[in-house]
């Protein structure tokens, strides 16, 4: 169909959105409750445009096309009325940007400098609210919110936990858990999803950044840090550069001028998680345990079943995340085998993960009051800390991260995207119960951003029922269905975020969607360069075992790279 | 008076729709939504106990309070608000040190507001467990509100 936007034709399709006409046509309406997506909630109206034949303004977001529409986006009115909404979500927000953690990144900030706003007109009551500090991973600064739902939309329908809602009516309107409790009180699993969604500083990490740099400036600590999968592939964004770009050696560069001591590579001990998953899987198939077996690496989907399915702990792996593998192996034999005290080791850990922070605190991961993780620092954390010491990262010149945890097969690091644990951990698998390697690696029925990705793969004699689910809300459709009695599955990953860690919770804030299939990219062309593409071939786990593991599920595994769960008592 | 079991009972398969009716029903049966109330709802009808205690928020007619001894209804109807029903109000919630909604620490006193009474003609009036004081100053409301005290003292408060 042919609409008309500003004076010039425009093709439409039946059933789109005004919005989706308007962008299409390079026209810019600004917005602030859209989400992509998810259905429209036409709640800010900011996007209003003029339709010819209508009298009042129409929010383009919820308004599909017709035919002959005649559309003005940027009239005299049209404009006004976006320029008010600003200035009265202005009107009671505090004035402390220049102290904001969006500083840099706020939209409401970006809005009112599009929109021309420079004066306050309008000074509304300033809404007295306590900040919650009181959950181990997130802060809520309610004074900050602008009542947008995005993260209320974003934690029951696209993660399934619904955590938080609207509070009240009308000027007392706020968001919050029930019973205006706080946080840790209710059933948020810190996935930080609403962390990525909000428009403001009105959600945000718990900083590690002093603490890490109290570390760092503690000439009796020996600091160690270790970087996630999914960090090497985003962390450039947050300096300008175009999503995809592997920045690996760089950021490794970057850590070492930061001062941390030794630098290793999580994706090594995602490789021990692996070895220890793979053998984990084929032992309960054979000694016909718990099927089907689920990946533990993700905490924030550790928490969801421990609040809303504890009846399933048992079908998690007990094997650590690779955070807390590599943190346990550190702070022991590590530390042990040089001659080190484990309480003068300060372990960080760089991660996509906002519920890593919480992780790290589990009490399971605390031994005799040393943490085997001392630190988390998000990507928004690192990138913070490589401005504020004046790191050029794209003029650093490459370097490799340390021995022993420094190397790595691709199948670590495919650890970073949704079904990229699955992918790996089959490789293995494959090759513990035939002997022998796949013929080929790839599982392309495993990639990609779709919810829930489904194969079964043939190992040896055995057919495996093998799934994946891409976010929480995926996750629960998948127990539903084991709930409901489906048996024929072997094994499933599950990955909190949608789109795996590279679309983690702690990763740069404001890109477009297009970035998170960049950065899977970015993962497996890694995998198609390697030499070493499957767990089971990393030199350095291999040496692990040899002098000090033993066996996978040996008892050294078991003691410092296995744990247990226990149902948790929140608001559900 | 039905029990929070029995008026779920009386939903078998219900979802979001049967929110309002259940909460107005559970709110009439135990005189206001505890949180446990509030957590049974919602797992009977498949919703976060955050959405329904939005929603619950959302409008004026229920509390999360229990009732006090003396509920107290101050009218904000027009013709009480020309009155002065405002000073009324604002001198019951210095008094007791509660908001409309809430409920004194001790159990004897519930504060709500209404919009009207119905009944103008003793503007500006207040409702004590059903019975009308008229003319409520707040000189008049605080004498009402000892004789109260007192009265709340010989019985078991909050019982
Ligand atoms: S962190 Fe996740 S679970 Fe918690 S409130 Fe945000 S979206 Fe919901
Ligand atoms: S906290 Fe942020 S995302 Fe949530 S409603 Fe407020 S402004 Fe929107
Ligand atoms: S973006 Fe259309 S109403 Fe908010």
């Amino acid at each position: 169909m042919r609409i008309e936007i500003n004076e010039r034709p425009v093709e439409a399709t039946q059933g789109e959105t005004l919005l989706t006409a308007i962008r299409r046509a390079g026209v810019r309406v600004p917005t602030l409750c859209h989400m992509e997506g998810l259905p429209p909630t036409g709640a800010c109206r900011l996007c209003v445009v003029e339709v010819e034949g209508q009298r009042g303004l129409i929010p383009s977001c919820s308004y599909p096309v017709y035919e002959g529409m005649k559309v003005r986006t940027h009239s005299p009115r049209a404009v006004r009325a976006r320029h008010t909404i600003v200035e009265l979500l202005l009107s009671n927000h505090p004035d402390d940007c220049l102290y904001c953690v969006r500083n840099g990144t706020c939209e409401l900030r970006k809005l009112a400098e599009e929109l021309g706003v420079h004066q306050r007109r309008f000074t509304g009551l300033s809404r007295a609210s306590r900040v919650d500090v009181s959950g181990p991973a997130l802060t809520r600064e309610p004074s900050k919110c602008v009542l947008c739902g995005k993260c209320v939309r974003v934690c029951e329908e696209v993660q399934g936990v619904g955590a938080i809602d609207f509070i009240g009516r009308g000027s007392a309107t706020k968001v919050g858990p029930a019973f205006d409790e706080a946080l840790n009180l209710s059933s948020c699993v810190l996935c930080g999803q609403c962390v990525m969604a909000c428009p403001t500083g009105a959600l945000h990490e718990q900083s590690h950044v002093k603490q890490v740099l109290d570390a760092l400036r503690n000439p009796e600590m020996m600091v160690v840090v270790q970087h996630a999968p999914a960090v090497s592939v985003t962390l450039a964004e947050a300096f300008g550069l175009p999503p995809g770009r592997d920045v690996d050696g760089k950021m490794v560069a970057a850590l070492r001028r930061l001062g941390f001591h030794r630098v290793f590579d999580t994706a090594f001990s995602a490789d021990l998680t692996v070895m220890e998953e793979a053998s984990e899987l084929v032992h309960r198939i054979q000694s016909r345990g718990t099927l089907p077996m689920m990946t533990s690496c993700s905490p924030a989907w550790i928490k969801f079943v421990e609040e809303f399915y504890p009846g399933f702990t048992g079908h998690l792996s007990t094997c650590k995340s690779p955070q807390q593998m590599l943190g346990a192996i550190l702070k022991s034999h590590y530390a042990e085998s040089r001659g080190l005290d484990p309480a003068k080791i300060y372990s960080v850990a760089v991660m996509p993960c906002t519920a890593k922070k919480f992780e790290a605190g589990r009490p399971e991961m605390i031994h005799d009051g040393v943490s085997d993780i001392d630190a988390v620092l998000t990507t928004r954390e690192l990138a913070e800390l490589i401005r504020m010491h004046g790191l050029d990262l794209e003029a650093l010149p490459p370097e490799k991260a340390d021995d022993p945890f420094g190397g790595r097969s691709s199948a670590g690091k495919l650890f970073g995207a949704t079904g990229g644990v699955m992918e790996a951990a089959v490789r293995t698998a494959h090759y513990l119960l035939t002997g022998k390697e796949m013929d080929v690696l790839d599982a392309v029925e495993f990639r990609g951003l779709e919810g829930i990705k489904e194969a079964r793969v043939r190992v040896g004699d055995l057919e495996l029922g093998l799934a994946v689910a891409s976010g929480l809300g995926n996750a629960r459709a998948l127990l539903e269905q084991i709930q409901g009695g489906r048996s024929d599955l072997h094994f499933i990953e599950v990955m909190s975020c949608p789109g795996g860690c590279i679309a983690g919770g702690g990763q740069i804030i404001g890109v477009d969607p297009g970035a998170i299939t960049a950065r899977m990219k970015a993962l497996y062309d890694i995998d198609a360069r390697s030499a070493v593409r499957v767990a089971h071939r990393n030199e350095g786990v291999r040496t692990l075992y040899d002098t000090f593991l033993g066996e996978p599920l040996g008892e050294a595994s078991h003691r410092l790279l296995h744990t247990h769960y226990t149902p948790r008592h929140v608001i559900t | 008076m039905p029990t929070l079991q029995v008026i779920l009972n009386e939903h078998p398969h219900a979802g979001r729709d049967a929110l309002i009716p259940v909460l107005q029903q559970v709110q009439e049966a135990q005189g206001f939504l505890s949180r446990g109330a509030i957590t049974a709802i919602g797992r009977h009808l498949g919703l976060p106990a955050s959405k329904v205690y939005g929603v619950a928020t959302f409008y004026n007619q229920f509390r999360f309070q229990p009732l006090g001894t003396y509920h107290i209804q101050v009218c904000r109807g027009t013709a009480c608000h020309v009155k002065g029903s405002l000073g009324t109000l604002e001198s019951v919630q210095r008094l007791l040190a509660i908001r409309p909604g809430g409920t004194t620490k001790d159990g004897l006193f519930s504060l709500e507001t209404v919009a009207c009474l119905g009944a103008c003609g003793l503007a500006p009036v207040v409702c004590v467990n059903g019975e009308f004081f008229a003319g409520m100053t707040p000189e008049g409301l605080r004498r009402l509100l000892d004789t109260f005290r007192k009265r709340g003292t010989a019985h078991d408060p909050g019982t």
